[in-house]
């Protein structure tokens, strides 16, 4: 799809996509784990007006307990966004008490292993450390994983991919059971906003090859391949501007949400709104709900809300 | 009075401590030793330490005095104690010996006075016109740093990567990989030359490096003859034997004639401990001046330098002034290559470094890479910055804390934020957003200072602006651009850098309250 088409596609695509979800098509590499919950009680569980930690707790619960993914002995790989050597009060990385209690639930669930990694833009050892989230998974008892380093990337096919044919994923992703995404929700230059799906390109090597041919669609047919078996997204703080790196503390707003899911896309819908857009605004989106990937009409979505 | 055997000892010690150090230095990717440990091993490197007095009056600049009153006093010890070229000469040395049958004999040998003054004035005269990249090719400091960089360095990390990836296969992430973004062949050209020349004297002959080419050999050895103590054979104990003469790898004892020239003498004191016979003294004691080479030398070097000084003069004129006046041919159209944060300007960079590389090793994001003509044939292996290899992290200051010379200085953290060592130039013609009309934005996510922004551009897309008063020229954005085979964007280097302006700080924006409902 050409970007000049966007404006009116959208329009049209907000009225035609219903439930009409197209998973059966692929099997994705963790369509065995997600079918675990598919008794699942809500798509989207939303809580706002807490910590990352306590919001988590509730969201997850609410989902059931992180064991309805998470099945003892099996070998977990969480994703933040660890791209930037900035700390946490700056909100280009992920909450690292967060991943902390994320990798917390996973090892009361029995989880054999819990590994974290990014292909970060700045320094990685930097980005590491200075986000805290190092030391947050290392006490929580996971493993950080270098991301810098390109043998550790294997070349995948993206079949029913647009434009985004193959690419090279990190191992770490290969060859763990369950893929927990946990991005923090941030103004993007580039991508308007950055939410779950474009976390996604932090678990690949070539990013430029996406900028070079039309970075939507790349992001869109990525999730083809990497359909992580939950989302979690941290909105606590909110890089309003400036992003995805940020310039001050003054680019970032104290919002106290957290939204988890496994759509991909309707977690990205949803958190949209929170930072302050329309998801018909937001093209990747467009795009991965036209391809079926997942749903962006949150009308249609059942949602728990939750207010701490 | 000194027990002979002790001061070898005591010398062995020492230089395998700073053998050790100095190459630790070179390697150290996490910075596992405080800025006072490098430093006071640095200090002591005499040209660094010289070209450094140029510039700022820091302790390091003490170094010299240290080393100057460490030769009045001893001799040459400088070669044999600190020096980690010399140092590692003994060790090729030693190497050596293993491969033959007999333990190599040394014999005394005759000085090359015409060519190490004319080398040391060439390196003098290069220095002060401007061309110290001359002194760099020979500074035992600058050979050894180049060969750590370009030789040991690699090998190093390739064994680290090697164990790392060992133990990521049993899920162990103990050991960080190091990347390796680029080599240098030119400076791996240069690595060779020099240490050929170095592996080969020093395996066949000892010392000659330091006694025929390298210029602090040749000062050092000038004062010697006027140190304090000084290393003679008795002439009523000494019975000619030659046994101190097969050991001096300096190859300046002449036992048929009982003398010992102090002028090459590198202070090892392997003599003192060969001499069975207590012959060898090192004591003090005038300088002793019925010797007639002692004169002819001094009138050589008189002699050479007046032409040299003359030869090389004339050379500096006729290799080009200032490289990249006029903009170049090449498609990013840079007028000037981009030196390293804290180096002050093209012209100060160009002439303090003696391209030893340490600020190459230490650079963790490796966008410091050893240039080949960027900065003309003066700065032939001066580090540049090079995006396309890497970029400048926001928050590192390392190469300034690094640079022995002072060809880069230190910057705070606040100095470096806003110390612009080039501006963005950005070229719409060939940014993807235009000529395919798709989003890209991959300079300006990597902007850390916001210099470049992405503004509305027909209608649905966002096209890159940028701000070069408020860009530091960190590389980010040329670095991240994917388009090939040149960038739409990339940084023109500051011939004099600059103080960049702070990116506008906005206002704080109103934060949802509490009471507030979802959004959905
Ligand atoms: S300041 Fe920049 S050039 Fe210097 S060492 Fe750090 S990353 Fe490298
Ligand atoms: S515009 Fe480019 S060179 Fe300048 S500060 Fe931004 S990323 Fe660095
Ligand atoms: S990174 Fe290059 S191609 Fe992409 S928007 Fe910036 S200038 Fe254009």
């Amino acid at each position: 799809m050409k970007r000049r088409d966007f404006l009116q596609k959208t329009a049209a695509a907000t009225l035609v996509a219903g439930t009409a979800f197209k998973f059966g098509s692929f099997s994705s590499l963790w369509a065995m784990e997600a079918s675990a919950v598919n008794d699942k009680p809500y798509d989207l569980v939303a809580v706002r007006n807490g910590e990352p930690e306590a919001m988590f707790d509730k969201a997850i619960e609410s989902l059931g307990g992180i064991g309805k993914f998470v099945k003892p002995g099996r070998s977990v790989v969480v994703k933040p966004n660890i791209g930037w050597d900035v700390s946490p009060e700056r909100a280009a990385n992920t909450h690292p008490g967060l991943v902390k209690r994320i990798i917390e639930h996973c090892f009361q669930a029995g989880a054999k292993d819990v590994f974290v990694f990014d292909n970060t833009c700045d320094l990685w050892t930097a980005c590491y450390n200075n986000s805290g989230i190092e030391t947050a998974v290392k006490s929580a008892g996971g493993k950080m994983v270098p991301g810098n380093v390109e043998k550790m990337y294997h070349e995948v096919q993206i079949p029913g991919g647009e434009k985004l044919k193959t690419a090279l994923v990190h191992e770490t992703i290969l060859n763990s059971d369950v893929f927990i995404n946990v991005p923090i929700l941030k103004h993007h230059a580039s991508a308007r906003v950055t939410i779950a799906m474009k976390n996604l390109m932090g678990i690949v090597w070539d990013r430029r090859f996406w900028h070079r041919n039309d970075l939507h669609q790349c992001i869109a047919d990525f999730c083809l391949y990497s359909k992580p078996t939950l989302n979690v997204v941290d909105a606590y703080r909110v890089l309003t501007r400036n992003g995805p790196r940020g310039v001050s503390e003054a680019d970032v707003l104290l919002t106290r949400n957290l939204l988890v899911s496994t759509d991909i896309v309707a977690i990205d819908a949803a958190a949209t709104r929170v930072f302050g857009s329309e998801p018909d605004e937001i093209p990747h989106i467009v795009i991965g709900h036209d391809m079926g990937i997942g749903n962006m009409n949150l009308q249609q979505l059942s949602i728990n809300r939750i207010s701490m | 009075m000194f027990k002979p055997h002790n001061l070898k000892k005591l010398r062995v010690f020492v230089s395998i401590v700073f053998l050790l150090s100095l190459s630790f230095i070179f390697l150290d990717t996490k910075e596992t030793f405080p800025v006072w440990f490098r430093e006071s091993f640095l200090f002591l490197q005499l040209v660094p330490s010289v070209i450094q007095a140029t510039t700022v009056i820091g302790w390091m600049a003490l170094g010299i005095l240290v080393v100057i009153i460490l030769t009045l006093l001893f001799g040459r010890i400088y070669c044999s104690f600190i020096c980690p070229l010399g140092i590692l000469q003994d060790v090729i040395t030693r190497i050596a010996n293993l491969f033959r049958k007999k333990k190599r004999r040394f014999r005394f040998l005759k000085a090359r006075n015409i060519l190490r003054y004319s080398l040391l004035i060439v390196v003098v005269a290069a220095s002060f016109s401007g061309f110290i990249i001359i002194l760099g090719w020979l500074d035992p400091f600058s050979v050894f740093g180049r060969f750590m960089t370009h030789a040991v360095r690699p090998v190093y990390i390739y064994i680290n990567n090697g164990i790392s990836s060992l133990l990521f296969s049993i899920n162990n992430y103990w050991l960080n990989p190091i990347e390796f973004r680029a080599y240098s062949w030119a400076s791996a050209g240069a690595v060779v030359a020099l240490m050929t020349l170095v592996v080969w004297m020093a395996a066949a002959y000892g010392r000659q490096y330091c006694n025929t080419v390298c210029p602090v050999g040749t000062f050092l050895g000038l004062l010697s003859k006027f140190s304090l103590y000084k290393i003679r054979l008795d002439q009523q104990l000494c019975n000619s034997c030659g046994l101190c003469q097969q050991v001096c790898k300096a190859g300046c004892i002449n036992t048929k004639e009982k003398s010992v020239d102090m002028s090459r003498c590198v202070g090892c004191y392997n003599c003192l401990t060969a001499c069975k016979s207590n012959g060898v003294l090192y004591s003090i004691g005038l300088p002793i001046t019925s010797d007639a080479s002692h004169n002819s030398s001094r009138r050589q070097f008189l002699g050479s330098s007046a032409s040299l000084v003359i030869a090389t003069a004339g050379l500096a004129n006729t290799i080009d002034q200032p490289q990249h006046e006029n903009p170049t041919t090449i498609p990013e159209e840079k007028n000037f290559p981009v030196s390293p944060p804290g180096s002050k300007s093209l012209d100060h960079f160009v002439s303090k470094c003696i391209a030893c590389h340490l600020c190459v090793s230490v650079c963790p994001k490796q966008v410091l890479q050893p240039s080949l003509f960027e900065y003309g044939l003066k700065g032939f292996l001066q580090p540049r910055m090079d995006y396309h290899t890497s970029f400048c992290n926001f928050d590192c200051t390392l190469c300034g804390e690094a640079c022995p010379t002072g060809a880069i200085l230190p910057l705070t953290l606040e100095q470096k934020h806003v110390e612009q060592i080039g501006k963005v130039v950005f070229i719409r013609r060939n940014c993807i957003v235009r000529t395919d009309l798709t989003d890209c934005g991959a300079c300006s996510e990597h902007c850390p200072t916001k210099a470049v922004i992405m503004v509305p551009w027909r209608k649905v897309l966002l096209i890159p602006e940028v701000k070069p008063e408020i860009c530091i020229g960190c590389g980010a954005c040329e670095y991240a651009c994917p388009t090939k085979p040149f960038k739409a964007i990339y940084v023109d280097g500051n011939k004099v850098h600059q103080i960049a302006d702070k990116p506008e700080v906005l206002e704080q924006l109103a934060a949802p309250k509490p009471e507030d409902d979802f959004p959905f």
